[in-house]
């Protein structure tokens, strides 16, 4: 028989780990779109390019490093020290920070690219109303690029979820710490348990295809400028 | 303008692209100024110097107020000088409501209660009442551009900015917004300072005119002085040069359908306009619909006959025209004429003249309507 009881840790460590990180990208990824977006620095394409290697980079070479730098010898193990711990590689918050990185560019992009369609000329007419840049940014920027916002947040999320390679590289395996969804289900299929692999891949598929879908309705409708 | 009388002081200087840009100016603290010349002349660039929003070396003083002293290190960033701006195109925010668009820069004053503008005030002067609650995008162009204007002001700006902003839209909506301009120019206090390369739309709004051309002021002063002046073609263009004049409106012929005016004394017929007897109306009267008579006509269908003077006489080397202006008392008349019969005629300075316009060279375009 199938214990569902088992299924449900990897589940919520998944939703954790994606919502956790989606959040920190947020954060973290709009500052660096709206300075990919409105700098005119030369060597910005190269902050882009780095951002954007983890859509090209195999999974497992971006584990490589990460483990790397999360281990006892890297920054990580560094910052893990400072709790009293000896590294970060195998642990959640390790599982974040790679997330951060390998989910980055699909937050990233999305929101740079909605803060570059908005133009300059918003932005002068705000600043001849006594709009600071602070203000322009709250009540210009941010408003006119929120579909921007929703794509990077969604797709950040369910990139997260699908996560498999870089997991596998720095979490490892560890029950209720570090066994997302993908590794589970890499797990079934290696110990032949077909029909938990099978709930937990069809769970998946649903979750993927209602997450496009709803960007997809979602998004024309919130796209559309109105009050 | 004294030395005393506060008033706006703006120089400039630097590299444009392809040109090097290099004016000085003062402006009175009311009234329209219109900046003008050709595409390129560097009236844009100008306007947003004074906006902030580009920075050439210079100085910039409104009133009490510097704004730009390279000298004494001062550049006030755009948010932080009271200006209103108009853009070319409307440029509304599409993520806020046709309020909000209003409130956006009165929100971010610092005046309260001792606002000039007031918003109940600038809703009903711009007639933009019922378009509050619709969305930015839900406007016509004409209907963008007054919000525009409405949002500019609320931001109790000391001097309003207006980049060419009729440019972007058709004939008739430029008909049904012009006279709104015309009421904020007889009803605001403020200066404006008004881009344009349309010498029509600068006849019916503007007080004084900066001329450029390529870069350089070439002119400075009343409108209708410098809209005499013959020596500044080709920056005032040939082929729609020609006075303003104001005058006063007698009868409304109804049989005829048209409207009679005075200007000092001599009677001007114009096709039926709707305008109140006792208003003055502004005319533009072209250099070429006025034909020149030694006497006076008689059996001749053009109705509108002004007797005059010749005050000058300029002929355009290598053309066949020439240009002369007529004084017809009170005001004068530009008529290009060819130099052929200006010959013929014996044209010189102190001739007596009559001065032939055609009637229907008055059209709804030369005339300045009051706003409904």
């Amino acid at each position: 028989m199938i214990d569902f009881a088992e299924l449900w840790p990897p589940i919520r460590l998944t939703l954790e780990l994606a919502t956790i990180t989606t959040i920190v990208l947020l954060l973290l990824g709009t500052p660096i779109a709206w300075w990919l977006a409105r700098s005119d620095a030369k060597w910005k394409e190269v902050v882009a390019a780095v951002v954007a290697l983890p859509l090209i980079l195999p999974p497992t070479v971006l584990g490589f490093y990460l483990l790397i730098a999360l281990g006892p010898d890297g920054p990580g193990g560094w910052i893990a020290s400072l709790f009293g711990g000896r590294t970060l590689a195998f642990t959640f918050e390790g599982l974040v920070i790679g997330s951060v990185f390998y989910s980055m560019p699909f937050v990233v992009q999305p929101i740079r690219n909605a803060f570059e369609a908005i133009g300059e000329r918003p932005f002068e007419v705000a600043a001849t109303l006594r709009a600071s840049p602070w203000d322009r940014f709250w009540s210009v920027a941010v408003p006119l690029a929120r579909p921007g916002f929703l794509t990077g947040a969604v797709l950040g999320f369910a990139h997260t979820v699908g996560e498999f390679g870089v997991i596998l590289m720095i979490g490892g395996n560890i029950p209720g710490e570090t066994k997302v969804l993908s590794v589970t289900i890499y797990d079934y299929v290696e110990t032949l348990q077909w029909a938990q692999a099978h709930i937990l891949a069809g769970g998946m598929l649903v979750f993927a295809f209602v997450v496009i879908l709803s960007m997809m309705v979602f998004g024309k409708r919130i796209g559309r400028p109105g009050l | 303008m004294t030395e005393d009388s506060p008033s706006i002081q703006a120089a400039f200087s630097g590299n444009l692209g392809g040109f090097s840009l290099d004016v000085a100016f003062e402006l009175p603290m009311k009234g329209i100024t219109a900046l003008f010349g050709p595409s390129g002349s560097g009236k844009t660039t100008i306007l947003r110097c004074m906006a902030g929003l580009h920075r050439l070396n210079g100085r910039l003083k409104v009133g009490e107020q510097v704004w730009q002293d390279d000298d004494a290190g001062i550049f006030r960033r755009p948010h932080t000088r009271q200006v209103g701006y108009v853009f070319q195109e409307a440029s509304l925010f599409q993520h806020l409501s046709v309020r909000k668009n209003l409130l956006y820069g009165e929100q971010r004053t610092t005046h309260g209660d001792n606002s000039a503008f007031r918003f109940d005030d600038i809703v009903e002067l711009l007639n933009i009442g019922h378009l509050l609650d619709r969305a930015s995008t839900d406007l016509s162009g004409g209907e963008r551009q007054r919000v525009a204007v409405g949002r500019a002001l609320l931001s109790q700006p000391q001097l309003l900015l207006m980049d060419e902003p009729l440019s972007a839209l058709d004939r008739m909506t430029k008909d049904e917004i012009l006279p709104y301009f015309e009421t904020l120019h007889a009803e605001l206090a403020i200066p404006i300072l008004y881009v344009s390369h349309d010498i029509a739309e600068v006849g019916q709004l503007a007080d004084r005119m900066v001329v450029l051309s390529e870069g350089r002021k070439v002119a400075e002063g009343p409108m209708v002085d410098i809209l005499e002046r013959l020596d500044l073609q080709p920056a005032t263009g040939r082929f729609e040069a020609g006075v303003v004049l104001t005058a006063r409106v007698t009868e409304q012929d109804t049989t005829y359908n048209l409207t009679r005016l005075d200007h000092h004394g001599q009677s001007i017929s114009i096709p039926f306009a709707d305008v109140d007897i006792g208003d003055p109306v502004r005319l533009r009267i072209r250099a070429r619909d006025i034909a020149l008579s030694t006497q006076k006509p008689v059996g001749l269908s053009i109705r509108n006959v002004f007797a005059g003077t010749i005050v000058e006489i300029r002929e355009e080397p290598g053309t066949a025209f020439a240009e002369t202006l007529v004084d017809i008392g009170g005001g004068r008349l530009r008529a290009r004429i060819t130099r052929e019969a200006a010959a013929d005629l014996s044209l010189e300075i102190g001739k007596p003249i009559f001065a032939l316009v055609k009637s229907i060279s008055f059209d709804r375009q030369t005339l300045t309507q009051r706003a409904p």
